[in-house]
């Protein structure tokens, strides 16, 4: 027993410790662990050395994690992080709420009018920008170029829905386990629903009419979601229902796929040698349209934000003017080459000769420049957002009616089943929320 | 003849502990070997088991990027303190409810139990509201004690279970002789049921150890200990199974080699009372 007593005054003695208190400022960044965000980490020396009286912390999570750990903190104002990984989803949220600091004192140099109108129109609340975009991205096709030709096709730079059905079936050969198309299966807000919304829009649907409404109800929902289910029954991957990016890519690299419509930073992997057994048959075009004005690709940028109330606001800008600056994308090509710039922010890396020769680069700024995310579908919305709804309630109901696409596409509920049964939950949460009556 | 049948049914059951063994075993082994391959090779389809180059380069990025030691150190200090602490509390009240049960023990452990049916969730705001205005976020002293009052219950069901074999008449016995209350709990009952608190200790560092939902919650930089050190490998959006591999095993190299080498006590205190 006095042993016993002993080891805990130990561990207790341990556990009470308190740390010494450092001398310089400390910003504690919660971020993403993505290839982009992992190569700011790393240089972030440059960053310190210019500013020796600020010591980073960071705090490096899964995304869904990092989305629950966040929103709690900033929520319950519990003050944890000075600087914040955020999407465009939160932002137009956060910053009504009051919950983020403008971004409206950034120096000249910073040149905000350089970012793309596109990505800075999502993180902008009444003119005000309430997150610095660190990355944007969309949608596009990526599709295997020895593929297409095999089946005498050749891939428009701006393909329609009904080209790529008819170069799924062309190019899906099972018996050699070689799939027309991989698309996200996997339920989920940001999974399935992600892919499907966008998708939506360039077949005229939408979320809500003007009053709140859900729409699944519409011809316009109907016409997505069996052209979806067709299309993967025919030429998609078995099993798809359980697959998202991760999966896609790694079937995509291991050269089981011949086209993959999904986020425009998956460009990057599929090119590079090392991984991926396709790198030099992969070609790009834009998302899909059925001439009815609206492609289905989405938009997306990883954000820096800071959380009202944090103690070093001065000094999480000077870091949000360093990691998002110009300057910033010159130093990650002297250090790792232009393919490895974070894309999708600024108007001047897409002027750069250099960078206009990465082969994605093209097909990432007109995918982004294509989304709008204030009008995202033929008819108008009263939501932002073009593969998500900008209102607290979306992530629980998009992940609701994913459930209900998913199974579809597992064969358990058929597409009439599935769109009624998303038009009953979604009817019912926008009641309870108070949008309807 | 009946000596051939029971050989047979010795074999077949053998044979079903090593593949039921070897079925529980499995993913951790493929965590192993995943961790020793490249990015390209952890997803390549057929897989390879154990003809690919190995590489150390994993653990080495691992390495580079995260301070192990700190993490590893918060999750020492987490597990040890939250389940001493656990004990310290869980003793004395195990003691009475098994050696001096009131009308309704039963059901203040029955009640006890069922703090542990709420899904965790359901409390994190309230509880994170209290850590911020006591100043517990981001704190070891704040994980020791929510780990603590998590798993409580646990404790003190298995020390009840434990003390409940112990014959009462020697600790009647002892206080005949005139031992206190405190003596009878620290020199006759403990000693007896010293394999039953090891495994209970055992068991609550390694559910500590593995605890993932509050010590991500509650933590942010300073007292992150090797859970948040596997969820910074994590990512939906970047196939890195290999590097989320080596710093899986970094994480639970530790709480294996414990269990490996006290298998013995933590299998004697699991099924202790449970043949009668």
């Amino acid at each position: 027993m006095k042993k016993l007593i002993t080891a805990f005054a130990g561990a207790s003695a341990l556990a009470f410790s308190v740390s010494a208190p450092a001398l310089a400022e400390t910003l504690t960044i919660a971020t993403v662990n993505n290839g982009d965000m992992i190569r700011m980490q790393k240089l972030a020396d440059d960053f310190t050395a210019k500013n020796p009286d600020i010591d980073l912390e960071w705090v490096v999570l899964e995304e869904n994690v990092l989305r629950q750990r966040v929103t709690t903190d900033i929520a319950t104002k519990g003050g944890q992080y000075d600087i914040m990984t955020i999407g465009t989803y939160e932002v137009p949220i956060w910053g009504k709420q009051g919950w983020l600091v403008a971004l409206d004192d950034l120096p000249e140099s910073y040149d905000v009018d350089d970012l793309l109108p596109a990505i800075r129109g999502g993180l902008t609340i009444d003119g005000s920008l309430y997150a610095a975009p660190f990355y944007g991205e969309s949608s596009m096709v990526m599709y295997r170029k020895d593929l297409m030709e095999k089946a005498g096709l050749e891939m428009p730079e701006a393909p329609t829905w009904d080209f790529i059905a008819e170069a799924a079936k062309a190019m899906t050969d099972k018996d050699n386990e070689i799939y027309g198309v991989c698309l996200r299966g996997k339920a989920g807000w940001g999974e399935n629903m992600a892919f499907l919304t966008a998708a939506s829009n360039s077949f005229g649907a939408r979320w809500f009419d003007m009053d709140w409404k859900p729409q699944f109800d519409t011809d316009a929902w109907k016409n997505t979601l069996t052209f979806y289910l067709d299309l993967m029954e025919e030429a998609g991957p078995p099993g798809a229902s359980s697959n998202g990016f991760n999966e896609n890519l790694a079937l995509f690299q291991s050269g089981k796929c011949g086209m993959w419509i999904d986020a425009t930073v998956a460009a990057s992997f599929v090119t590079d040698p090392e991984n991926s057994t396709v790198a030099d048959k992969v070609g790009f075009a834009l998302a899909p349209d059925n001439g009815l004005g609206k492609r289905g690709n989405w938009l997306w940028a990883w954000s820096l934000g800071i959380p009202a109330g944090t103690d070093s606001e001065a000094s999480a800008k000077k870091f949000i003017d360093w990691a998002t600056s110009k300057e910033y994308l010159a130093l990650v090509a002297e250090k790792e080459g232009w393919a490895s710039v974070p894309p999708g922010t600024r108007t001047s890396l897409y002027e750069n000769p250099e960078y206009a020769k990465i082969p994605f680069a093209k097909m990432t700024l007109e995918s982004i420049n294509s989304a709008d995310p204030q009008n995202p579908t033929v008819e108008p919305v009263p939501y932002v957002g073009v593969q998500f709804v900008a209102i607290p309630e979306f992530q629980g109901l998009g992940t609701a009616v994913g459930q209900q696409f998913s199974a579809a596409l597992a064969g358990n509920i058929t597409a009439e089943q599935a769109l009624q049964n998303a038009q009953r939950l979604t009817e019912r949460e926008m009641q309870k929320a108070g949008y309807i009556k | 003849m009946a000596r051939a049948v029971s050989t047979r049914r010795q074999v077949a059951v053998s044979i079903l502990a090593w593949v039921v063994a070897l079925a529980i075993f499995f993913p951790i082994l493929w965590t192993v070997l995943t961790s020793f391959k490249t990015e390209a090779e952890a997803i390549a389809s057929p897989p390879s088991f154990l003809f690919f180059d190995w590489t150390l380069e994993n653990y080495g990025e691992v390495q580079e990027r995260s301070d192990y030691f700190r993490h590893f150190m918060n999750s020492v200090v987490i597990s040890l303190g939250s389940t001493l602490l656990g004990l310290l509390i869980a003793i004395p009240a195990a003691w009475s409810m098994a050696f001096v049960p009131a009308k309704r023990t039963k059901d203040v452990l029955m009640w006890m139990l069922s703090t542990k049916m709420l899904p965790p969730v359901g409390v994190l705001i309230p509880i994170y509201l209290m850590f911020r205005d006591l100043g517990l976020l981001d704190t070891r002293t704040g994980l020791v004690i929510v780990l603590t009052l998590i798993n409580l219950p646990i404790i003190i069901w298995m020390l009840y279970t434990y003390f409940k074999e112990i014959p009462g008449e020697i600790l009647e016995a002892a206080r005949m002789d005139g031992a206190t209350l405190w003596s009878e709990i620290v020199h006759v009952l403990t000693p007896m049921a010293v394999p039953g608190i090891a495994s209970t200790l055992l068991l609550n560092v390694i559910l500590a150890w593995n605890e993932a939902f509050w010590t991500l919650n509650l933590t942010a930089a300073k007292a992150a200990p090797l859970t948040a050190f596997i969820a910074s490998y994590s990512s939906p959006e970047g196939l890195f199974y290999a590097k989320l591999s080596a710093a899986s095993t970094m994480a639970i190299a530790p709480i294996l080699i414990i269990g490996w080498f006290s298998q013995k006590q933590l299998v004697r205190g699991l099924t202790f009372g449970a043949v009668k």
